[in-house]
């Protein structure tokens, strides 16, 4: 078994990153100029990251898949982001910050790094201001915020329902501006195929141009990987349609560990499935939970007239609504976590109360809250007593002011009126916390390659908390990484320039443009759109929501005979060396089908029901998930060794300052 | 030099349109108010008496030729922009709309042109003759008359005027000029204040009003004198 | 419904392209993607090549879209990008032309796809605020009136897809470059680089090959994000001001 190893520094919690800091190697900058880092990925984490190492004078290239950095998926991050400012007078601090993560995560998560990333948030904020993102301020001009699941103090900051669009082009244009001064050279429309090990340290990827398909090499002190996340092996997903898993699998494929894997997050707020041809699933930012209120009918007989559309909800009258969350989660009512809320949805519909034509969905009502800010605006300009038709009126207004793009866009997909009619919505895939498995540093286990963001496993445990993603990725790419890849390339600086024609670039080159070949080879007869649909279908069937022995042993099965098939009958039509978009599908596609079964394996073996990980063996008497904390305070490793074995690697979670309890929103 | 540098940026190209466009736009009022006196029934004497001050005053004559320039410029500059524009564009659409802009807007050359060839049309009709009066063209063209308190003939080209647009075909052409101006101006006017970064949430909708109506009350004031002239001597 | 559809088939760069008429078989619930992967799901099944278009987010925010639906960058709805176009905006039997983006600057790579890195680089030529990673003071110590706030959010909101471009008939780049502008320009904090950063980013523009304003206004109206030509006469005002003004 390898030995994992988390290289947390010693000392009090609140200390160590402080003292780390102050006690870590570092390169002079006489040497960074030597020194050459190759970054994968131009998201929140990889654009940070790539910008703030050419800041400080290390010769980055950035390689991305996309025509520009700017389209990476963080630009589809709605809601916002959390940090301990505690601007709100409201008795936030890190240490809560902290503890909210490391509870919300289901204490599947490092005490050490979460602390890490408590700190960070506060100057990511001050970061994120200074490059000119026009947060929601208030009228005296100071930062404004809001409430997310799973908290109850206000610490989310926010540019409309846009946060992750603008993060990501602050980030985007500090790497524009070092790709100005030539520090970071872009590589766009270029997708890792595969990473390059010399003597065991990772030093260069093996890359395609995408427009040209010609296979190039590039070589590089280390490796920086912040590629995402997986939960496109799902098929549909809240994920854009290129994101992958590729650049992080073909890490494992080279020795890395993939961690937690099935620690998949399902987002309660998503527009339903509304047709086979369906390509992707549309958020609603949990944000609307602040004041929309999630129901169903309480009669199945109400629940079956709305899906065959003879009544409206708007016609179910109140006492024939059951306000599920605030029922069963009095404390928390609609602003539960996101793992709690998705179930209490799911449980719904299987009780045959839902209400879209398929059965799966819910309704997430803003009437009362249109009615509430009505009154108190009809009351601040002095009508104590206006019509209903004036509150109305008024409180649409209020609503439209702050969730208006969002209101818009359900009724682009839709074609219904959210204001008059309450949205239907639906769970589905939008987050995966497990990932690379890294240590304190951010090294996976192969020397030199390093993981941020949501491509790796390290911070959100079990479940991830609401307008905590954009934190991760921002905290890892402007301030951890920055330190921690100095512990690795300290003892590189007498390495000099790293060669792409050595015989392991060489060989890398031959297996990719081998696989490539093989690939377009098969020459099927199905389309590798279709391979996905069914790898998604089978994910979301044994390995999605809720989870038992009995299904993920078959869906293990299902997606070796899915695998099987696709190397036999699978077609990319198109040639090898030009823009070919079917080509790349079929290699990602490729390796969710290896992912996915990784996944199956890991949900197995992890008997206990933790935040997102749902196993219906594992269930406390009210149906609630039970944590298996004395066998499973573990972080799941999994090698893919070349015999295709799945093998398990465990790193012990010691948690020192939280006390493990069961997670209680009620 | 950061002049020629600005004057050949693409924003230093558009203020020149637009500021001889708007130089030009104050030109029309004062020609309009000028030529209006053609409607003043006393025989053309008021008129005449101006056309005399606008041909002999020296203030007058620099004016002028500041006005020819800056319809040169904004015409050759307006040509060039619209030739570079079109070959930024690598290809059109199939399917084309009018959905998103206004046709003015999206022809102001063709109509720039068609203004320019009326430009030249009235010169030659009017200015050309007078100032080719007692050259090669011979004399006669235009009558002599004398005014209280002229100290030499003054030409009556009133009565040239009316000759003029005593004329179907003449009246059509000028009709046809102006249409195109009118429609230049309906999308330039207001364009110019945009170019020169004049925009604003109060005042911008009261520029938008002010050139349409001026788009449309200029042009419907010179129609007047060819229409009145016509008509009063069928 | 059946739809005519008529696609610009463009194999690479250099080839010169045409259109193909295709029909397909499309649910008024799909959204306009949708019904171009069913197509492409037809012409794979018959071992023909899809049609390439890019896409990615398809929840009209990545920016990737760049086709021209009859005649339109994005189709006919306002501040809509393509993915977010359904179906129930065509009817039964519609024939619906698709094209790429066209402009100079913005070169055709394959079908429906066009090379956009021209934004890029004018972002690199001063799109952003001279701050390196950690040198920034507390959020709230510079105030920032709300509203002020919101206009420079409001210009910030581009996705850089391309349609202002597209839709200019002189393939003009003066709304993506003027709302960068304006939402740096605006703030404070961006203010201090404002000049500089005008002249180096509309030189970068001319560079591009892009064409000149002439105030169509086409740009705004087929903006997904609906930004406003009041950008465009800031950038006119501050380049004016930054080169007469300026000893730059």
């Amino acid at each position: 078994m390898i030995k994992l190893e988390s290289n947390i520094p010693a000392g009090e919690l609140a200390e160590k990153w402080t003292n780390y800091k102050g006690s870590m190697n570092l390169v002079a900058p006489n040497n960074k100029r030597r020194i050459e880092v190759i970054v994968v990925g131009t998201g929140l984490a990889g654009a940070s990251a790539a910008a703030t190492l050419g800041e400080l004078g290390y010769n980055v290239k950035v390689f991305t898949f996309h025509d520009s950095p700017r389209r990476a998926h963080s630009i589809a991050a709605q809601g916002g982001i959390n940090a301990a400012k505690n601007y709100q007078n409201d008795g936030d601090s890190i240490w809560r910050l902290f503890y909210d993560t490391i509870k919300g995560g289901d204490y599947r998560s490092r005490e050490a790094n979460v602390h890490r990333l408590a700190e960070a948030s506060k100057d990511i904020i001050d970061q994120c201001v200074a490059q000119g993102v026009p947060f929601a301020r208030e009228y005296g001009g100071l930062l404004a915020n809001r409430s997310f699941g799973g908290v109850q103090v206000s610490r989310t900051f926010y540019a409309r329902g846009q946060t992750g669009q603008q993060l990501l082009i602050g980030a985007y244009q500090a790497l524009a501006r070092q790709a100005n001064v030539g520090k970071c050279k872009i590589y766009n429309r270029h997708e890792m195929l595969d990473l390059v090990k010399v003597d065991g340290k990772a030093r260069g990827i093996i890359a395609r141009n995408l427009l040209t398909g010609e296979i190039e090499r590039h070589a590089a002190h280390c490796v920086v990987l912040a590629t995402g996340g997986y939960g496109n092996v799902f098929y549909l997903s809240t994920n854009a349609m290129g994101s992958n898993v590729s650049a992080s699998w073909r890490a494992v494929r080279k020795g890395a560990l993939m961690a937690n894997p099935c620690f998949t997050q399902i987002h309660p707020t998503c527009i339903p499935v509304s047709g086979e041809y369906q390509s992707k699933l549309t958020l609603m930012s949990e944000s609307l939970r602040n004041d929309g209120r999630v129901w169903v009918p309480k009669k199945k007989e109400d629940a079956v007239a709305i899906r065959e559309r003879r009544m409206k909800g708007n016609d179910i009258a109140e006492e024939d609504r059951d306000y599920y969350l605030e029922r069963r989660y009095p404390a928390f009512g609609n602003l539960v976590p996101r793992d709690v809320a998705s179930r209490a949805a799911k449980v719904a519909c299987d009780e045959g109360n839902g209400v879209s034509p398929t059965g799966l969905a819910v309704f997430l009502d803003f009437a009362s809250a249109i009615e509430r800010y009505g009154k108190a605006e009809a009351y601040s300009q002095g009508n104590t007593s206006p019509s209903e038709a004036q509150v109305t009126a008024l409180g649409e207004a209020v609503v439209k002011s702050k969730y208006g793009n969002l209101f818009q866009m359900y009724e682009k997909i839709t074609g219904e009126d959210p204001y008059k009619n309450p949205m239907k919505i639906y769970p589905a895939v939008h987050y995966t916390m497990g990932g690379l498995w890294v240590d304190y540093n951010l090294e996976t286990n192969v020397p030199g390659l390093f993981a941020l963001g949501e491509a790796n496993f390290s911070d959100h445990g079990a479940n991830r908390l609401g307008a905590s993603a954009l934190m991760q990725g921002l905290a890892d790419g402007y301030f951890v990484i920055p330190y921690t890849i100095g512990q690795f390339l300290s003892g590189e600086i007498r390495t000099p320039k790293i060669s792409a024609d050595t015989p392991e670039f060489m060989e890398a080159e031959k297996a990719v443009q081998d696989r490539l070949a093989k690939i377009k080879n098969i020459n099927g007869n199905q389309s590798v759109e279709s391979f996905h649909r069914r790898l998604g279908k089978i994910m979301w069937e044994y390995c999605g929501m809720s989870r038992n022995a009995e299904g993920l042993k078959k869906g293990q099965q299902m997606i070796r005979e899915l695998r099987a098939e696709f190397y036999k009958d699978v077609f990319v039509p198109g040639e090898l060396d030009e823009y070919n978009p079917e080509l790349e599908k079929a290699l990602r596609v490729a390796d969710f089908l290896e992912l996915g079964e990784t996944m199956m394996v890991d949900a197995l073996n992890r008997n206990e029901s933790c935040g997102g990980h749902f196993r219906e063996e594992y269930t406390t008497e009210d149906g609630e998930a039970k944590r298996m904390d004395e066998e499973y305070t573990y972080v799941a490793a999994w090698e893919w060794n070349d015999q295709g074995e799945i093998i398990l690697h465990k790193e012990d979670l010691k948690f020192d300052n939280v006390e493990l309890k069961t997670r209680s929103y009620k | 030099m950061w002049i020629i540098k600005f004057l050949t940026s693409s924003i230093g190209r558009k203020l020149i349109m637009s500021l001889t466009g708007l130089f030009l736009c104050l030109f029309l009022v004062v020609h309009l108010i000028g030529n209006l006196q053609l409607l003043i029934p006393d025989g053309g004497e008021t008129f005449n008496r101006y056309a005399y001050m606008m041909t002999h005053s020296p203030l007058i004559k620099i004016i002028a030729y500041g006005n020819y320039f800056f319809i040169l410029l904004h015409a050759v500059q307006g040509i060039l922009i619209s030739l570079s524009n079109k070959s930024a564009k690598s290809q059109k659409y199939a399917v084309s709309t009018n959905a998103n802009s206004s046709w003015a807007s999206k022809n102001m050359m063709l109509l720039g042109l068609l203004v320019l060839a009326f430009i030249l049309i009235h010169m030659g009709d009017f200015w050309f003759r007078m100032k080719a009066e007692g050259g090669f063209l011979g004399e006669g063209w235009v009558a002599m008359l004398t005014y209280e308190g002229i100290g030499e003939p003054v030409a009556n080209l009133y009565d040239r005027v009316v000759i003029t647009f005593s004329q179907l075909w003449i009246v059509i052409v000028y009709l046809i000029g102006l249409v195109a101006l009118a429609i230049h101006l309906n999308h330039g006017f207001a364009s110019a204040f945009q170019s020169l970064g004049l925009n604003h949430k109060k005042y911008t909708p009261l520029i938008k009003g002010l050139g349409k109506a001026y788009s449309i009350l200029i042009p419907l004031g010179f129609a007047i004198i060819p229409l009145y002239v016509f008509f009063t001597n069928l | 419904m059946k739809l005519q559809l008529k696609i610009w088939r463009q194999k690479s760069a250099d080839s010169t392209g045409r259109f193909e008429t295709y029909t397909v078989e499309a649910d008024e619930h799909m959204s306009f993607l949708e019904m171009l992967d069913v197509l492409n799901e037809t012409l794979i099944h018959e071992k023909k090549e899809p049609v390439v278009f890019e896409h990615d987010c398809r929840e009209g925010i990545c920016g990737s879209c760049s086709m021209v639906i009859n005649g339109r960058p994005h189709g006919p709805m306002q501040g809509t990008t393509a993915c977010q176009l359904h179906m129930r905006s065509f009817k039964n039997g519609d024939t619906i032309t698709i094209e790429p983006f066209r402009a100079k600057s913005f070169p055709v790579l394959k079908d429906l796809s066009v090379d956009r890195s021209a934004f890029d680089r004018i972002i690199e030529s001063g799109g952003y605020i001279s701050v390196n990673t950690g040198q920034a003071p507390d959020g709230n110590s510079l105030p920032i009136e709300k509203d002020l706030a919101g206009k420079a959010f409001e210009a910030a909101a581009c996705i850089g897809c391309g349609a202002c471009v597209a839709a200019c008939p002189n393939g003009s780049a003066m709304l993506f470059t003027s709302a960068k502008v304006s939402h740096l320009g605006l703030l404070p904090q961006g203010a201090v680089e404002h000049s500089a950063r005008v002249q180096n980013m509309v030189n970068q523009m001319d560079k591009e090959g892009f064409g000149m304003c002439s105030n169509t206004e086409a740009c705004e109206a087929e903006c997904p994000k609906e930004i406003s030509v009041e950008n465009i006469a800031r950038l006119n005002r501050s380049y004016m001001a930054s080169i007469m003004g300026s000893e730059k």
